[in-house]
């Protein structure tokens, strides 16, 4: 039942990202100061919101784990973190392909910029910190507390276009009160390409989530049987 | 100028593509190999668990 629904929402994900590939590509009209290019919106962002939720997910999954020493919440707290790496590499390549075109350059220190790499440092370090515990239960508590603390990173990533007017443009969306920043068609696809990406989010949360549980499984029974041996 | 524009508009829609199918796929490679790894490591342990 479990599988069928992952199919399901893949199959639903794919239409929709194909049909936004469509419009994006079709309809919508070229920027008249960037041009083509401005299209790398329709995924740089809504990936840097998911990856936001991602990092969420694993946050509260993570005080979960802390507070109820939940290995499920642990599994849950390190596939939202994967995934979120995912969406957030595809935040980060896409905007610097777009500043190559508009700034000229590929990369800059500005704030926001700085802040989303070093945000993806710290959970790819949550990452490798897992595979250097061995023991799960010592694995979870030190991980979950790393990611909890990981977090203020994300705020900062987030508030960092507010916070210091750097290089990289402020708020465009209306939610975060740029209010005719945007045309509403552009802002309104951002939205309907994002509601693509979460769905593919959870489908890919979904996956790594089994697999934690299969690797879990091999692991009890590698102790087994080497206990056996 | 035009033309390298929307190349590197295509660049970025096929790399934001590209990276989020190919962890998918990665994800349902390593989920074969786990489940290989599980069903292997069911038999040694069921063969233990029946040896003398």
């Amino acid at each position: 039942m479990r599988q069928k629904w992952i199919y399901v929402l893949l199959g639903l994900a794919a239409v929709l990202l194909i049909r936004n590939l469509y419009v994006i590509l079709y309809v919508l009209p070229d920027e008249k100061e960037q041009g083509p290019i401005y299209r790398v919106i329709f995924f740089h962002l809504p990936a840097f919101f998911t990856a936001g939720l991602c990092y969420m997910a694993a946050l509260l999954a993570s005080l979960h784990t802390l507070l109820r020493q939940s290995s499920r919440a642990d599994a849950l707290a390190v596939a939202a973190t994967e995934v979120g790496l995912a969406f957030a590499a595809v935040n980060l390549i896409t905007g610097m392909i777009w500043a190559r075109i508009i700034w000229g350059i590929w990369w800059t220190w500005d704030a926001r910029l700085t802040w989303a790499l070093i945000c993806w440092l710290i959970y790819a370090g949550y990452l490798m910190l897992r595979h250097a515990i061995e023991d799960p239960t010592q694995r979870a508590r030190h991980s979950a507390v790393l990611n909890v603390f990981a977090f203020a990173a994300v705020i900062i990533t987030w508030k960092a276009i507010e916070w210091w007017r750097t290089q990289h443009p402020g708020p465009v969306l209306s939610i975060r009160g740029a209010r005719g920043a945007m045309d509403p068609a552009m802002e309104s696809m951002i939205y309907q390409n994002w509601l693509a990406l979460l769905l593919l989010g959870a489908v890919l949360v979904a996956l790594r989530l089994d697999q934690e549980r299969v690797q879990r499984e091999v692991e009890a029974l590698r102790r087994q049987a080497h206990a056996k041996a | 100028m035009e033309e390298r524009n929307i190349a590197f508009m295509f660049y970025a829609l096929a790399i934001a593509w590209g990276l989020l199918f190919g962890y998918l796929a990665t994800l349902a490679a390593r989920q074969r190999r786990l489940q290989r790894e599980l069903d292997n490591l069911r038999k040694i342990v069921q063969s233990q668990q029946e040896a003398p």
